[in-house]
């Protein structure tokens, strides 16, 4: 009878994952010069170009370094944040609704669930590739330690996710594209701008400092940048890789049931 | 001659406002949208402005905010343009199939160009009288002449929204946008915005002399500092050749891809 | 002079369009007469599209005349423009747009009112049975509904002339039915309509006239009527053996028939008088699974006329 029984896909997820690979793979080359050439223009015109004003101003360096090196781990962060809230919005409305690879998904066996993890595990992916090529562009610039800056990378990518998980379950809530410039103009913008990339966070008013602080960017940015410059200790990364794992689980538990509401009902 | 060149002025000219109202029809639903545009150029303002500020002090004699303010209107002018010109129309090129309902009306494809451009157009001057206003409100115009600035953003405008337009034309698919963001992202960080062109070195000055939005952060700083001079007549010449250029361009690859 | 006929809406001699070294239309003649259906049949490919555009004023001719309402398309394209209405073969809609708002903005593309427009929708609106859904946004309309839409758009601006593209394709029957009845409507009112189509039946219930095109050029022009006199007998038999036994017939049924088509699944003689043939193939011994006689239509002129291989 065995030749008879229906086979049920082991890690569906896995088979989620796949389906972005080959997709990327029609489409990464783009995505490769953008993501090394933004670091790159970044770093060369705030980091280099400003910078001389700055140190000029600032003998004593910015929390105790020039600019540069001030700037370039807070706009990896930054970067993983960006590239994490695009691969959570227009990709999750084409699958739902542009193109519906997800509805054509669950025709499978493949649950709503593992459409949420693989999705995840593929941003996760992106984020590693960004963050890397970020990271070595740093390096070239003098901007960070090898190898000790290395840690960088996996804070990038938990700062993504703390993005990815909960503005994916918004997305698949979403019947057209039209509040995706919200999230940009509203959330993303303001806080790359704000969250201590460009500046410490104690310039902000003191009245401001614990929004900045309720942000998942600010600590990314505050772990991207201990890792860069050596400065970090255990318990205050353990305190910012809690609030992001925070961010994560229930970004993902959101998931579950957005995603669910949406592909079966 | 020059109605030889530019064939589309005459020929686009009452009808090309039926798309303009078109696109008014649709924003009505989304004024969202148009409305939260405003608010980019003014985090970066008092982000980057003031924030950032603090730490580097004064240039050229202006305090930073004043120095990047009306670079910041420059590039708000620019990206709004390219953005509207190149994504929004590109979806109703190839997806929406907008046009191919539009031409079988007696409008006719040099009417698509001007009305696009000019929506476009319309729309970034929303944008710069809103910011212009807070420039006013927080003190960073130091001239009269910085009223000007709102035509000289719609200069800038009008030249990125014709060349965003004829790009589009040649896009195929959305993989190629990110050729747009190749050449948006260096004009808005290298364009004498965030730092004096005179941090460069002469050779590398020169090219960024050259390059659009260096022109059109030339002016608008020019009239926002009271800085008058007759270099600022060759921006807008220069501004508003390019645009012409962009147009004639549109024109001509509208027709090669609608009228097959 | 009284005698003389009406001049033809459209008047198209050597009419020709190429892509490269592609040619769609090969110089194809026909004329158009006001108040008639007229139909382009033909598979994908045929050159229908092609032709449908140049009409519409956008697609330039590569070669032969085209007069469009007495106008060339090549210098007078708005002023034909403005007494068309277009369907295209896939909605145009804005999506972004309500119902009423697609129409309105349409109405404002032909220079309309805002009043006029206003009346204008409520009346096609009421016309093409979507009144209740005037606020909805078209993204929520069903395909028949955008299609419907699409014919009222297409209304807008009062047209001598419509050109429809397929209008029927991938709708529900209740739908089609629907779209025919006000198709039929708009043709009694005096508008003459230009369509493509495919459905054989569309073609039986709408068209005064039609032409065949295959490979870009038109191989039959008629009446439907007129065409399966020609084209056909009276009656099809359609006879469906075993698995296995229609290839071992080789020669039994010659003569039952003006003329025998070998399908894959079944056999069709193309006779006058169906159940005559039927009982003389019973006569020869032969028991076949099924047996259907029915009366020839244009699907039988079509096939024969465009072969049944596959085109894509």
């Amino acid at each position: 009878m065995a030749a008879t029984m229906p086979r049920v896909t082991r890690w569906p997820a896995v088979r989620v994952f796949e389906h972005h690979v080959m997709v990327y793979r029609r489409t990464w080359r783009g995505s490769i010069v953008t993501s090394f050439l933004s670091p790159v223009l970044f770093l060369s015109a705030m980091g280099l170009g400003l910078g001389t004003l700055v140190d000029a101003n600032n003998p004593g360096g910015i929390a105790g370094v020039t600019y540069l090196v001030f700037l370039a781990p807070g706009l990896l962060a930054s970067s993983a944040m960006q590239t994490a809230a695009f691969e959570s919005t227009y990709p999750i409305m084409s699958g739902m609704v542009w193109m519906k690879t997800y509805e054509a998904m669950v025709t499978s066996p493949i649950a709503p669930r593992s459409v949420v993890f693989g999705q995840l595990a593929w941003v996760a992916t992106r984020l590693t590739i960004v963050a890397s090529v970020f990271l070595g562009v740093m390096f070239a610039f003098g901007a960070a330690t090898f190898p000790s800056a290395l840690i960088a990378v996996p804070f990038a990518v938990l700062t993504g996710l703390a993005f990815a998980a909960p503005i994916q379950a918004f997305s698949a809530t979403q019947k057209n594209d039209t509040n995706f410039n919200a999230i940009f103009r509203f959330g993303i913008t303001p806080l790359f701008i704000f969250s201590g990339t460009f500046f410490p966070v104690t310039q902000l008013p003191i009245y401001l400092q614990p929004i900045a602080w309720l942000t998942p960017l600010y600590h990314g940015v505050a772990l991207s940048r201990g890792a860069a410059l050596g400065t970090l200790d255990l318990p205050t990364a353990l305190i910012h890789i809690g609030v992001l794992i925070a961010f994560i689980a229930i970004g993902i538990a959101a998931s579950l049931v957005t995603f669910r509401r949406r592909l079966v009902s | 001659m020059l109605l030889r060149l530019f064939p589309i002025i005459p020929f686009g000219s009452r009808r090309a406002g039926r798309l303009v109202e078109r696109n008014v029809w649709v924003y009505r639903h989304g004024w969202l949208i148009i409305f939260s545009g405003f608010f980019e150029p003014l985090f970066y303002l008092l982000g980057i402005g003031f924030g950032l500020g603090k730490l580097v002090g004064s240039v050229n004699g202006l305090t930073y905010a004043q120095f990047v303010a009306p670079a910041l209107l420059a590039t708000a002018a620019m990206n709004g343009a390219i953005y509207d010109s190149t994504f929004n129309m590109f979806f109703k090129l190839k997806f929406a199939k907008t046009y191919d309902a539009v031409l079988s009306t007696p409008l006719g494809v040099g009417d698509i160009a001007v009305g696009e451009v000019a929506w476009a157009l319309i729309r970034g001057t929303l944008y710069s009288l809103g910011f212009m206003v807070v420039i006013f409100m927080l003190g960073l115009a130091l001239s009269p002449w910085a009223l000007l600035a709102v035509p000289a953003a719609m200069l800038i405008g009008f030249a990125a929204a014709a060349i965003g337009t004829s790009c589009t034309t040649f896009i195929r698919k959305w993989q190629d946008f990110d050729m747009v963001f190749v050449v948006t992202l260096p004009l808005f960080l290298f364009s004498a915005t965030f730092f004096p062109i005179t941090a460069y070195p002469d050779a590398i000055r020169i090219l960024v002399e050259f390059t659009p939005l260096y022109r059109g952060v030339h002016l608008i700083r020019g009239l926002t500092t009271g800085q008058i001079e007759p270099m600022l007549l060759v921006d807008c010449l220069y501004l508003i050749v390019l645009g012409l250029i962009g147009l004639a361009i549109v024109s001509r690859r509208l027709k090669f891809l609608l009228l097959k | 002079m009284p005698n003389e006929p009406r001049p033809a809406l459209i008047h198209a001699r050597a009419l020709t369009k190429r892509f490269g070294e592609m040619t769609a239309v090969d110089a194809i003649d026909f004329d158009v007469a006001p108040g008639e259906a007229f139909g382009f049949l033909g598979p994908n490919g045929a050159g229908k599209t092609s032709t449908m555009r140049m009409i519409g004023c956008v697609s330039p001719r590569s070669g032969g005349t085209l007069e469009v309402l007495g106008m060339d398309p090549d210098h007078d394209g708005p002023a034909i423009r403005a007494r068309l209405g277009v369907i295209p073969q896939q909605d145009t809609l804005d999506m972004e747009l309500t119902v009423q708002e697609n129409l309105w903005i349409y109405a404002r593309y032909f220079d309309l009112s805002y009043a006029e427009a206003r009346e204008r929708s409520k009346e096609l609106l009421e016309f093409v049975q979507l009144q209740d859904r005037a606020k909805d946004e078209v993204q929520n309309l069903s395909g028949g509904m955008k299609r419907r839409l699409t014919i009222a758009r297409g209304l807008i601006n009062e047209p001598d002339l419509m050109l429809l593209d397929e209008p029927t394709t991938g709708l529900d029957p209740q739908a089609r039915h629907l779209l025919w009845d006000r198709l039929y409507r708009l043709k009694q009112r005096g508008v003459t309509l230009v369509l493509t189509t495919h459905f054989m039946d569309e073609a039986e219930q709408l068209c005064d006239r039609l032409v065949v095109m295959d490979k870009a050029t038109i191989v039959a022009q008629g009446s439907p009527r007129q065409l399966i006199e020609r084209y056909a007998t009276r009656e099809v038999l359609e006879l469906r053996f075993p698995q296995g036994v229609q290839e071992t017939l080789n020669g039994k049924l010659d003569g039952l028939a003006d003329r025998i088509e070998h399908l894959p699944d079944r056999l069709l003689l193309y006779t006058p008088d169906g159940d005559a043939a039927a009982a003389a193939v019973h006569d020869r011994g032969l028991a076949p699974e099924s047996v259907l006689v029915r009366r020839s239509t244009l699907e039988d002129v079509f096939l024969r006329l465009t072969g049944r291989t596959l085109i894509e």
